[in-house]
This record gives C-alpha cells, structure tokens and sequence, in this order.
C-alpha cells in the first residue's frame, strides 16, 4: 500500500491499516518518515497517560481495568505497552497483553504490544511516534504502559500528560528512590495490591516523602489504592486523572507541557539521529575509537571529528 | 547498550486457543522464538480464535501459531483461519503443535494450516521454519 493511502486509511479509522502504519514507524523503513509527517499534523486531540512502575506491579492489570473504565464513559482507547527487548539477541517477549484480552470484540479499543528495542528510559525509540498515530487515528485516550521506576526509566514522564507510578505495599526500595527524586515523575501514586498486607504503611510512606519536597510544588500528587485484579479503586484513579487535567488545562500549563514534551522529542530524537549519522559518516570508525581507548586521540578532539564527518557525508 | 540493528525482528504471535491449561509448550515456543531474535506476542491462555485473529491484526504479526492440547484442533484451526480471511488476514502465516494425530495434520495443512508440528519436534526446527516462511512470504509479497 502507498503510504498516502496507508495514511488516509489511518485517519479514516481502518483497524489493520493503523497496525500496519505502526509497524512502518517503528521499522524506520522506507515511508516512515513521510508518514509521520501526514499523520503528526493531525494528532494532539487526545488525552495521554503514562503508566509506570516496577514489573509486576500490576501495571498492565490496571490498565485493563482503566480500558474498562474509560469505555463506561465511551472513550475510545488505544494502549501501548512497552517490554524490553533482550539485549543479546534483539529479541523479546511481549506479555502485556495478556491482562488485557478481554477487549477484543470491542471497535473502540486498540492494544499494540513493543519492545524497547534496546532503548533506556521506559520507551521505545518510537513509542512517542507511535502515540502521535493513535493520537491521530481518532482515539479518545492513549495509554502508555512502561517499564521501571528507576531514574533512568522517566521518559514516559515528559511524554504523557499524566503519568501514574504504580507501587505496591512492601516496596521499600522505590521509597529510597522518591527521596532521592524520582517524585517528580508521577502526577498520581497507586498503591495497586491493596488487598495485601502493608497498603496502608505504603500510601503514609508516600505521602510523608512528597510532604519533604522543597520548594513545595503548587500541586501535591494525590496517593491512591487500587485492586486491579478485583477492579477497586478504578473509579477514583479516573476522578484523579480528570483533576489532573482539569489542573494542566488551567493557567496554561497544558500549553507549558506540551512545549516541553516536544522539546524533549526533539532532543532524544535528534541524540540518537545524529550520533547515527555521525558514527556511519565517521571513516575508519574502529581505528579513532581505538585510537581514543588508548588516549592517544580525546574526546573533544574525536567529536569535532565527527561533526565535520557528518557535515561532509552525502545526504543520506 | 546499543540500538538494535536495522532489520525490524520479525513479530509472532502465540496463543492458547482452547479449554486445557497446560501452556508449557506454549511458552517454551515463545521463548525460543525470542531467543532467536523475535518479538513475540504471548495471548495467554483459553483464548477463543476471535480474541487470537483480532490480536494478530492489532499487532502486525507475520506469523500466528497456536497450542492446542484439548483435542479439539480442527474446529480451532477451522474457526482461526476463517476469521483470518474474514478479516483480510489471511496473508499471515498460521502454524501451530500439539497433540495432533498425522491424519489431522494433513486436514489441517488442506484447510491452509502452513504447518503443524508434532510434540517434540526441536525448537530449532520451529525457529527455522518461521524464518524460512516469513522470508518467503516477504518475497513473494513484494513480488
Ligand atoms: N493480589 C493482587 N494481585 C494483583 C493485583 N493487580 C495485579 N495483580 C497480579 O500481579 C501480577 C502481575 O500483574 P501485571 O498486570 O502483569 O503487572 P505488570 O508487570 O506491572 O504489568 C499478575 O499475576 C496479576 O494478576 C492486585 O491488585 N492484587
Ligand atoms: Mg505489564
């Protein structure tokens, strides 16, 4: 299919050319970026959320029951969930979807399972873009499921205008890691699992670290419980998402995150862009790295080296 | 960490159509199809062929294979690879393993099952055959 027809077909809401139009983005193949630049024009009419947290915290559970939720309200929703790919043979196991199979029949309800194919930070090199393509294909809602809550796994932060950090009782190390900063990542904590022991000590242990932020923020994050298996807690979670965007819509401050979620696209993508170019462009590559592992070239040096390299290489 | 290669991995799905719950096998498949190299979407268990074709379309995969111990392969074949045509994917390669006894797998391959394996057959050859299958039917594709 020609990628304007693909194109079309996405914005006209056809299932499997949305499918399809996802796998050419995320190939980077040939079309992709023309692509990109039919679609991205017509998204930023949804709602994004990001949900994070440590593997098996119930994430992808909770997003099911947030599906469910948003469909009572007739929201069409599109999730995509991020695992990681193996570092060793590329490959991956995408499970996220079990939890969320129930929805199949439903027209109004789009899964996309991806691997982080080798990226840090939560996200995929794509999922941004992939977002932007639901965004445009029409969906009320998208949510993005991501792994980790370690401070090098926030991207998912800066691209979603709400995130929700999901913990679960016991987890005292993501305690050590709030204190340490991660707080600012999540606009809303969950304790899910709060049918276990030890709920109640998690959400005081969460409140009294946001309680120590200083300066205090002009909003503290509300702390929720959930029971994703059984379904309970879902409705205040989407009273708390509502509030939130009510909040970001006031003062504009959704103007304030969009402008800064795009700057960050800008710079991720365009790191990994130029160092690609760069590195393919650089002649002799293993020679100047060898050179620089035996100091016999420094950095700045090898970085000049590069810039003019990409400067001098042909168009790609 | 690097990024990863160019080439997208190739993107299969493997499900567990059916009422027994033993999704060993299953999951045995899953892992060695990751090992080499794939992204591989796992359905779970007890799924019905509606939930597996629908899945597969929103997911793009290139293959479909199913697990099917409950004896009742032929009806869950039947129903999947109907629905794939239905839906305008049939394209998609289709196999799947099992208890399935030799007859059933040559009614199975006539209905357009692409290929049916037998308990015990080594991953290697499943991991051969799914690459083998996915570059064929690229190229035939593109032709
Ligand atoms: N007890 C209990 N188990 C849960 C709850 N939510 C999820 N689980 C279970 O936790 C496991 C991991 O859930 P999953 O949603 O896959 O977690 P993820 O890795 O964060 O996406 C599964 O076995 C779920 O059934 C909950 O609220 N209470
Ligand atoms: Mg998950």
């Amino acid at each position: 299919m020609k990628i304007d027809q693909l194109a079309r077909a996405v914005l006209e809401g056809e299932p499997r050319a949305l499918a399809r139009a996802i796998s050419v983005v995320e190939s980077g193949a040939e079309g992709a970026s023309h692509l990109i630049d039919l679609l991205y024009p017509h998204s930023g009419g949804a709602t994004t959320i990001g949900v994070t947290g440590a593997p098996g915290a119930g994430k992808s559970t909770l997003v099911d029951r947030l599906i469910e939720g948003l469909r009572a309200e007739e929201k069409s929703v599109a999730a995509v969930a991020i695992d990681p790919s193996s570092p060793f043979t590329g490959g991956a196991l995408l499970g996220d979807r079990v939890r969320m199979m129930r929805h199949h029949a439903d027209d109004g309800v789009f899964i996309r399972s991806m691997a982080n194919r080798g990226r840090f930070g939560g996200l995929a090199p794509t999922t941004r873009s992939v977002v932007h393509l639901l965004d445009a294909a029409g969906f009320d809602v998208v949510i993005v499921e991501t792994v980790g809550v370690g401070q090098a796994e926030v991207s998912v932060a800066g691209s979603t205008m709400s995130t929700v950090l999901v913990l679960v009782p016991g987890q005292g190390d993501a305690i050590q890691a709030l204190k340490a900063g991660v707080m600012e990542v999540a606009d809303i904590f969950v304790v899910n699992k709060a049918d276990r022991e030890g709920a109640d000590r998690m959400v005081s242990a969460i409140e009294s670290v946001l309680q120590l932020a200083d300066p205090l923020p002009d909003r503290t994050p509300p702390v929720l419980r959930t029971c994703a298996t059984r379904g309970d807690g879902i409705a205040p979670l989407l009273e708390a998402l509502d509030g939130h965007r009510a909040w970001l819509r006031k003062a504009k401050r959704l103007q304030d995150f969009r402008i800064a979620a795009a700057e960050e696209e800008l710079r991720d993508a365009l790191g990994h862009h130029l160092t690609d170019r760069a590195i393919a462009a650089l002649d002799e590559k293993e020679a100047w790295i060898e050179r620089l592992a035996s100091r016999e070239v420094a950095l700045p040096r090898l970085i000049r080296v590069a810039v003019r390299a990409i400067r001098d290489a042909p168009r790609p | 960490m690097s990024e990863m290669p160019d080439i997208a991995p190739i993107r299969v799905l493997i499900g567990k159509p059916g009422l027994d719950g033993h999704d060993r096998g299953a999951k045995i498949v899953a892992r060695a199809l990751r090992d080499a190299g794939m992204e591989v979407i796992y359905t779970g268990l007890h799924q019905t062929p509606e939930m597996i074709v629908s899945a597969a379309l929103q997911e793009d995969v290139q293959a479909i294979g199913l697990s099917i111990l409950s004896g009742a392969h032929l009806t869950l074949f039947e129903r999947t690879k109907s629905l794939m045509d239905e839906r305008g994917c049939g394209d998609i390669i289709l196999f799947g393993g099992g208890i399935i006894p030799g007859d059933d797998a040559e009614a199975l391959v006539a209905m357009g099952v692409d290929a049916v394996f037998t308990p015990g057959t080594p991953t290697g050859k499943i991991v051969e055959y799914v690459k083998a299958a996915v570059e064929e039917r690229a190229e035939n594709g593109a032709s």
